[in-house]
């Protein structure tokens, strides 16, 4: 696990006046989930945007599979993905298709293979014909996720893959992503606003407050050197005071 | 520059033509109509033989040259647009897929929709009016690609605007191509316009183009030296064209906008 994938360092974004990422450093490393957590606009997708070479940062350097991702953005590229609540799917196709366009754009090899066993894994099998835009929600983010799982990424961003998904849903999904992490040692940069989740799922997480890191380690330390009983304390502590 | 990127986004066109009534409509509907309307107008026109009103003939091919030039480039910063509207341009973005790449599937799902069209309509001309636009069209065909590429730049700088100035700018992908209508000579010559937009017309690609066509249909023969002028400024403008969307897509990048098309 001491394999970084992600090197981050000094990263910085700023908006107009408004310093959305504050000279922020940290890594992954291989095998690990590492959460991203913080109020609202505390900078969580902002860094996930750079992290993906869609925001040019303004200052820092980001290093992903050790080599600099502003040069060699297309290679790294290839080797990650990305799932984000916010971000859809054509929707006048159908989920086969939609897998089958992306299996494409990532020039994976066995696509047919590759989709079915993806549309296996994240039960949507039998919906496989449905156009996009009569999936429940839940289904689209499964259909998401599976999309992310296209190329066998080594590095994934999750931006709130669970938002808008019912308890259940959320729950097999937190499980289908740790057997996938178990299953083919992914590191995975994960944001959530449900802080069970981020205990449940993370090794480690950052804590980001208006665009600082304000705490990092394992969440049980990080619960510990807050002197709180669970993340959603911290969580409550720090974004209600102004002080960080 | 992969073509196995370009094909999966050609492909995400081609599925929704495949199912689509609407859609294949579309790509039928206008032309046909053209077709029907412009044939009857024909067929009534050859009564009168001597005394034919000579712009009529001209009204009407300049009706169906400029319709393709207007799709040509909506063909571009519509497509886009729909990528938008789906918020599945990210997910795009957010793969190994290039501007450049992403460019060239729209040009290529453009052209093929429009040689689709293009065979419907020569194959219901034969069937209609016994018309065999390989006899007369032949020689439209080099002058046809040069307001296709003419229409891809404005295209191409539609799209780059609604990503640099967002939603306000949508209403562009509608409205930018006819900008250029006046000084494209399409209904009238060059010579009609007053001195500054005639200074204006010389560097618009489609007035040659609209020129050679009454050229050849006035005085017949094949009007090369307008062919070139109209090539070679296409050329240039498809390269600069471009070069402002890769401009663009990096400021957009910048300024954190990429990540907000849509919003
Ligand atoms: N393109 C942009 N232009 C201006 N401000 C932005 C832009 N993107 C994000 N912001 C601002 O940056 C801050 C961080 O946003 P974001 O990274 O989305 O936060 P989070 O994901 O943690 O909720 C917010 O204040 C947001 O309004
Ligand atoms: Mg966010």
């Amino acid at each position: 696990m001491l394999e970084p994938i992600v090197e981050v360092e000094g990263l910085t974004k700023v908006f107009k006046s408004l310093k959305a990422v504050n000279k922020v450093s940290f890594s992954i490393y291989s095998g690990e989930i590492l959460g991203l957590l913080g109020p609202n606009g505390a900078g969580k997708t902002t860094i996930m945007h750079m992290l993906l070479g869609l925001t040019t940062p303004n200052e820092g350097e980001v290093k992903i599979f050790g080599r600099p991702l502003a040069k060699h953005r297309k290679e790294i590229i290839q080797e990650a993905n990305f799932s984000s609540n916010y971000v859809s799917m054509p929707n006048s196709l159908t989920v086969k298709e939609c897998l089958k366009v992306f299996a494409r754009l990532y020039q994976v090899k066995n696509k047919e293979q590759k989709i079915t066993e993806l549309l296996k894994i994240f039960e949507i099998d039998d919906i496989r014909n449905k156009l996009v835009r009569h999936l429940s929600s839940g289904q689209q983010t499964r259909l998401n996720l599976a999309k992310s799982l296209i190329n066998d990424p080594k590095i994934l961003f999750l931006d709130e893959p669970t938002a808008s998904l019912d308890p259940d849903i959320a729950d097999k999904t937190r499980r289908l992503l740790q057997l996938i992490k178990k299953k083919s040692n992914i590191s995975i940069l994960y944001t959530s606003h449900n802080m069970k989740e981020m205990e449940e799922m993370s090794d480690r997480i950052i804590f980001l407050h208006k665009g600082n890191i304000i705490a990092e380690g394992r969440p049980a330390d990080v619960i510990k050197r807050f002197k709180r009983k669970d993340l959603e304390e911290v969580f409550l502590k720090v974004a209600r005071e102004e002080r960080y | 520059m992969r073509l196995n990127r370009i094909v999966a986004l050609f492909f995400r066109h081609v599925y929704l033509y495949r199912r689509s009534i609407p859609r294949i409509m579309e790509v039928l509907y206008w032309p046909v109509l053209d077709l029907v309307v412009w044939g009857f107008i024909t067929v009534y026109l050859a009564q009168f033989r001597q005394n034919l009103p000579k712009f009529i003939p001209f009204f009407l091919g300049a009706l169906i040259l400029w319709d393709i030039l207007f799709r040509a480039q909506q063909g571009i910063s519509v497509s886009f647009l729909e990528d938008v509207w789906s918020r599945n341009f990210l997910n795009l973005f957010a793969s190994p897929l290039g501007p450049a790449e992403y460019i060239f599937s729209l040009m290529l799902v453009g052209f093929t929709k429009l040689i689709v069209t293009a065979s419907i309509m020569a194959a219901l001309a034969w069937f209609l009016y016994s018309f065999n636009i390989f006899l007369v069209g032949i020689s439209l065909i080099p002058f046809v690609l040069n307001l296709i590429v003419m229409g891809w730049s404005i295209g191409i700088i539609t799209t780059a605007l609604i990503l640099r100035f967002g939603q306000e700018a949508e209403v562009l992908a509608w409205a930018l191509g006819f900008l250029f209508m006046p000084v494209s000579a399409v209904f009238y010559p060059v010579a009609v316009l007053p001195p500054f937009l005639q200074a204006i017309a010389q560097y618009i690609p489609a007035s040659y183009v609209f020129e050679g066509m009454r050229s050849v249909i006035s005085k017949g023969g094949f009007p090369l030296d307008e062919l070139l002028w109209s090539l070679g400024l296409n050329i240039i403008y498809i390269v600069l064209s471009f070069l402002f969307f890769y401009w663009n897509f990096r400021v957009v990048k910048k300024k954190g906008l990429l990540v907000r098309i849509g919003e």
